[in-house]
């Protein structure tokens, strides 16, 4: 005899079935979002500036110091286990252009984007989830007020904006951690290395590592905001709304980064 | 305010109303009327739905199905704009009071005036002084919703229901977690309003002082039948209800003799 709940035809198809409500509540927000878009687009007086300076700051400015300090060791982390194998070869000239394409098109911008998603996707989930609880969400709504426009666009305006800034430091400080290996284990001159770098790292790779932040952010701010939206009552509802959006915005990082990967390599830089 | 409605209406008129959420329902076939002008009160035992019931009055949720009209207009079956007008008309203080945390009390109250009317920001200025002042919170328009006290916080929900001068005015459980006193003049602040402005008031407690001294009439709602056991005047309804649940409640839980005559 099996409850009806036992069954693992059952459990499975429910589990689908929730998930694929709650995509479809994702959709639908990101629908509201894009008229909110539009929106500030026609009337940028409308958008509440204030806030929006201040998650620049939270996002941008404040996160500066530990995202360099995480992309510098990137850095240097490739950078020494590629020394460690180029120097079997004698191939340590290739060490600048390795550790500056990996760097910029692909370690840096995942890096921030992680680095986002814990400080930045986190606290939107918590921030918009509280909100929610203490029925805020619902004052709003009532006064005529979508949410989508006052706590939303603030928040994807600094990101959309701050993480390609961050990146691109997140790219220098990598290339200075490859650099520090390249001078301390290869006893490279600083002047050959920035030549090889240079001559490698194509300035349209800066471009990708910016683009791909750009969408990123975009990631991390709907996701956060949307699973914020959905916070249920009770204070147990922010934890869980803030976990689900770092597991969310992860993976799905790594998939956008994927698809972005292949789409760079056949549409752009083909030879 | 809202001139453009048919003063024959009722101020607000359930009709039919089946309401749930996820498919559970919680509310079945309820329908009233509440003329303009009166108190009521929504009662009843805990998670019986009086929250549910005041978020389809605004329009927070859509109903499984019924209808519900504000001031004549159904604020189910109207458009997004149309709902925006209606929402003009009526202001809501939440349960905890949902003042906005990023914004000064005084900035909470001008919200509205900013959303919805055109105003100039010195006579916005003006008026958010004239309702912190009819709540007594004139001297603290600059705090943080976060340095107030909880009964400061309710206070100030009141001042930005009010900002619009609206024709109905709901309270989800005003003097919950309130001292006696400070519930008391909120009471009288209630009795107030309705004195200076003549409006539709729709209060959800379970103080049942309060609900003696401000309610024309109460409405008490219960689990077990998912809609209406009892409607009317709250000192009727404790000396002369029919039902037994309902003098019970109204008796803080003691069953008085039953006086004979006539029941509701
Ligand atoms: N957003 C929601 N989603 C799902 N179920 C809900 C939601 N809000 C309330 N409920 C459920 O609906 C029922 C009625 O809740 P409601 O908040 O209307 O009760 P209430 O009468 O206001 O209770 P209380 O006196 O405790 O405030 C409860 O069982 C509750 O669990
Ligand atoms: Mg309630």
């Amino acid at each position: 005899m099996y409850k009806r709940q036992d069954t693992i035809f059952v459990q499975t198809g429910e589990t689908a079935l929730l998930i694929g409500q709650e995509v479809l509540t994702f959709i639908t927000f990101l629908g509201e979002l894009s008229s909110a878009v539009w929106n500030a687009i026609r009337h940028p007086s409308r958008i509440r500036w204030k806030d929006t300076f201040y998650y620049m700051n939270v996002c941008g400015a404040d996160g500066l110091p530990i995202t360099m300090l995480i992309c510098f060791l990137s850095g240097v982390i490739i950078g020494y286990q590629a020394a460690v194998q180029l120097q079997k070869y004698g191939a340590e000239t290739f060490l600048p252009g390795l550790v500056g394409c990996t760097v910029v098109r692909e370690l840096a911008p995942v890096m921030v984007a992680v680095i986002a998603t814990g400080r930045a996707g986190s606290a939107f989930a918590a921030e918009i989830g509280t909100m929610k609880v203490s029925e805020e969400v619902d004052a709003m709504i009532t006064m005529g007020i979508e949410p989508a426009r006052f706590l939303v666009i603030p928040k994807l305006i600094a990101m959309i904006t701050m993480l390609p800034m961050l990146t691109v430091f997140g790219d220098i400080a990598g290339i200075l951690g490859g650099w520090a290996v390249g001078i301390f284990q290869l006893n490279m001159p600083l002047d050959v290395y920035y030549q090889t770098t240079v001559g490698w790292v194509k300035y349209k790779y800066f471009l990708e590592s910016i683009f791909k932040s750009m969408i990123f952010a975009y990631v991390i701010t709907t996701i956060g905001c949307w699973r914020g939206l959905r916070t249920g009552s009770g204070a147990v509802a922010v934890g869980k709304a803030t976990t689900s959006t770092v597991v969310i915005c992860i993976l799905m990082i790594v998939v956008v980064d994927a698809i972005l990967a292949c789409f760079f390599n056949t549409i752009f830089f083909t030879r | 305010m809202a001139e453009y409605t048919d003063q024959s209406e009722p101020a607000i008129r359930v009709d039919s109303l089946t309401a749930g959420y996820d498919g559970r329902i919680i509310l079945e076939n309820v329908s009233f009327e509440i003329p303009r002008g009166q108190i009521v009160t929504i009662l009843g035992g805990s998670g019986c739905g009086k929250s549910t019931l005041l978020k389809h009055l605004i329009g927070l949720y859509p109903p499984v199905s019924g209808d519900i009209s504000i001031l004549g207009r159904s604020i189910v079956r109207s458009s997004e704009s149309e709902r925006r007008k209606i929402m003009q008309s009526f202001g809501v203080a939440y349960q905890s009071g949902a003042l906005f945390r990023s914004l000064t009390l005084a900035q909470n109250v001008a919200l509205p005036m900013e959303e919805f009317t055109d105003l100039s920001p010195e006579e916005i200025q003006k008026r958010v002084n004239e309702k912190l002042s009819l709540v007594q919170l004139a001297n603290f328009g600059e705090m943080l919703p976060s340095d107030l006290s909880g009964g400061m916080i309710k206070r100030g929900a009141f001042a930005r229901a009010m900002a619009l001068d609206p024709a109905i005015l709901f309270f989800d459980e005003p003097s919950a977690g309130l001292d006696p006193l400070s519930s008391a003049s909120l009471d009288q602040l209630i009795l107030e309003i309705r004195r200076k402005t003549g409006a539709t008031i729709v209060v959800v407690t379970h103080e049942l002082d309060s609900i003696f001294t401000i309610a024309d009439r109460a409405i008490m709602l219960s689990r077990e039948t998912k809609g209406i056991i009892a409607d009317g005047k709250p000192a009727d309804l404790r000396d002369h209800s029919g039902n037994e649940f309902v003098r019970k409640f109204l008796n803080r839980g003691r069953i008085p003799a039953v006086s004979q005559g006539h029941t509701l």
